[in-house]
């Protein structure tokens, strides 16, 4: 049958080379541990489409059937979630936009331009990307709490201004606290963009005349377009999904302002346990934002992961 | 300010223009012109990190616990004192040395076997190293979740699997015995695809026709990354190793989502579940900032030898 058809006469041994059994080996491994890597988002989503009653009697990765299908789990999760996800989005869209653009500035000005003493400054970055936040929470709670409770001094205003709430107020401090821890980690992967970038670039453009701010204006932000992109998606994804400083600044789920990540675990929770129906369903809508981010924009998510790594 | 050189005519020369100049060229040196750049976010991410492990390190020297202002009279090291000699403290840092431990050398293994699986001929290897990666876009709460559903002892995979496979089914999270190997399990789920890009990095930098050299040779595929492919990889283990250790330090939210609240995790407390609980529940806070500051020096033990040996390899 094969003879017959017009595609070229396909190379016999190379296919029984490559269907021999270590290949057969490795495809089976692969499909293993993409079982491995996606079960439990699979069985969360399965979940989340599930009465309580199809819940507690079907396997939990099997998906729901006929009468045990439901989506008054998701549209229960989406309500108690909804302001919360405005709260982060409150939060991590301007704080991203900043961090960003301080970042690249201070890679910019780190890198691109030599001056003695220039590395041991940048070392108090690279320290600053690895450190704990726990050996800052005590400060911060106390500085925006009782020394520059900014939150509480911008409330009226907040409540002046039409589609923000007073408690949004909230948020500022919280913004700025994740710009500030944020600067160490973004400034690294913009140094590592920069460096990798030809020296004769910057050095042509002084010989020219060029001032330092016309060099960043003209050169350097042009052509680091792509990495503001890898930049801003990898620093979204890192404050929406922060848990910490929200924790710390704005303590409960019950307050107004606050983000998605500090709600989530109190969701579903009744004195006979968790209601896995309703955990699973908030746990997914909670995801879904990252999870079009990460598959939109993969390749160049795991290309941030790898500068990250230096 | 008040004497103005140019004013005096008797002065000579070269002293005023020679400071003139000096400062002249101070101003124009690209240490001045390109501080604004890096001047405000220095300060923002310095004030915050540096300002803050130092209010963090002063807090922990006094006893303030709650309330008012921490009082600077009481200073020495009493909370150290106590952390050290108390039970639950020397616990959490064990687990923390084990957590770290495993979690690293398990990612890592897993996330080399991962590379060199996908290294070679492997169709869609883009897409699969996607899902791959994939848990790692996921928060820590989120995971966290997941998991608890997984390790879920009425009705969870794992449950269905063990019993459907003839075994009686295990409460992971609630015993002891188990619940940090279930912890780590689950944090090397979500991040072992990180090493994995580390090492397909790795891997794509080395030359092919190392392995033509060594089929030639007659080498085995094995025998080949053994002894030639794998030991080139140290760079990446060493980068790869710092991140997770990193991420392993982080551990906190993952722990605190999955075992819930205050409450002490269940055999899994760590020194920074341990210190958020002594801080923000009981209000200890000098004993909070105190464990806190054992917790950062355990993290630069970490990454101190790091940061010096990509100095002294010039990569910095």
């Amino acid at each position: 049958m094969s003879q017959s058809t017009s595609r070229p006469n396909i190379d016999v041994v190379s296919l029984v080379e490559d269907v021999s059994l270590r290949r057969v080996g490795q495809y089976t491994l692969v499909v293993l541990f993409l079982g491995f890597f996606l079960v439990p988002l699979q069985t969360g989503i399965m979940t989340a489409l599930k009465t309580n009653e199809a819940v507690a009697r079907s396997l939990p990765f099997a998906p729901p059937a006929g009468q045990g299908f439901t989506l008054s789990n998701l549209e229960f999760a989406f309500d108690r979630l909804s302001t919360a996800f405005i709260n982060s989005l409150l939060m991590a869209i301007p704080a991203t936009i900043i961090n960003v653009l301080l970042a690249s500035m201070a890679a910019f000005g780190l890198t691109m331009v030599r001056w003695r003493g220039q590395l041991a400054l940048l070392s108090l970055f690279l320290v600053g990307v690895f450190v704990p936040y726990q050996a800052v929470l005590v400060p911060l709670a106390r500085f925006w709490n009782n020394i520059f409770p900014l939150g509480r001094m911008l409330e009226p205003t907040f409540a002046a201004v039409p589609l923000l709430q007073g408690h949004h107020s909230q948020l500022v401090p919280l913004v700025i606290t994740h710009v500030a821890y944020g600067i160490p980690i973004c400034t690294i992967l913009f140094r590592s963009y920069y460096k990798g970038l030809p020296n004769s670039l910057v050095e042509a453009a002084k010989i020219d005349g060029a001032s330092i701010t016309k060099i960043y204006r003209r050169i350097v932000l042009p052509i680091s377009k792509p990495m503001f992109g890898v930049v801003f998606i990898y620093q979204f994804t890192q404050i929406y999904n922060e848990f910490l400083f929200s924790f710390t600044l704005i303590t409960s789920a019950n307050n107004p302002a606050a983000p998605v990540t500090l709600i989530l675990p109190a969701i579903g929770t009744s004195t006979s346990g968790i209601d896995f129906g309703i955990r699973m369903s908030a746990a997914f809508l909670a995801a879904l934002p990252t999870i079009i981010l990460y598959v939109a924009f993969a390749e160049q998510f795991a290309k941030g992961l790898r500068t990250e790594s230096g | 300010m008040a004497t103005q050189p140019t004013n005096d005519p008797e002065m000579p020369d070269e002293e005023p223009v020679g400071w003139r100049t000096k400062l002249r060229y101070f101003l124009n040196s690209d240490f001045v012109r390109s501080s604004p750049y890096w001047g405000i976010p220095f300060l923002l991410m310095a004030v915050a990190v540096y300002g803050g492990i130092g209010y963090n390190l002063a807090i922990s020297f006094t006893d303030y616990a709650g309330l008012s202002q921490p009082t600077f009279e009481s200073f020495d090291l009493e909370m150290y004192r106590t952390a050290v000699g108390n039970e639950a403290f020397r616990r959490a840092a064990f687990n923390n040395f084990v957590l770290l431990v495993a979690f690293t050398s398990v990612s890592l293994g897993l996330g080399l076997f991962l590379a060199v699986l996908l290294d070679h001929g492997i169709r869609f290897k883009e897409k699969i190293q996607t899902a791959y990666l994939l848990p790692m876009a996921l928060s820590f709460v989120v995971t966290a979740q997941l998991w608890l559903w997984m390790y879920n002892q009425e009705n969870g995979v794992l449950t269905v699997i063990i019993e459907g496979l003839g075994f009686e089914s295990i409460n992971w999270l609630g015993n002891p015995d188990f619940a940090l190997a279930a912890v780590i399990f689950a944090l090397v789920w979500q991040f072992s695809g990180y090493a994995m890009v580390v090492y397909l990095a790795g891997l794509q930098s080395i030359p092919s026709d190392q392995f033509e050299a060594a089929r030639v040779d007659g080498a085995s595929t094995f025998r080949t990354y053994v002894s030639i492919i794998i030991p080139q990889l140290k760079e990446s283990s060493v980068s790869a190793a710092v991140v997770l250790m990193v991420f392993a330090l982080k551990a906190f939210t993952f722990l605190y989502a999955l075992v819930g609240q205050y409450r002490p995790p269940n055999g899994t407390d760590i020194l920074a579940t341990l210190m958020v609980r002594q801080a923000f529940k009981f209000g200890k806070w000098a004993y909070g900032a105190a464990i806190a500051t054992m917790l950062l020096l355990l993290a630069l033990g970490v990454i101190a030898p790091y940061l010096y040996y990509q100095y002294r390899q010039g990569s910095l």
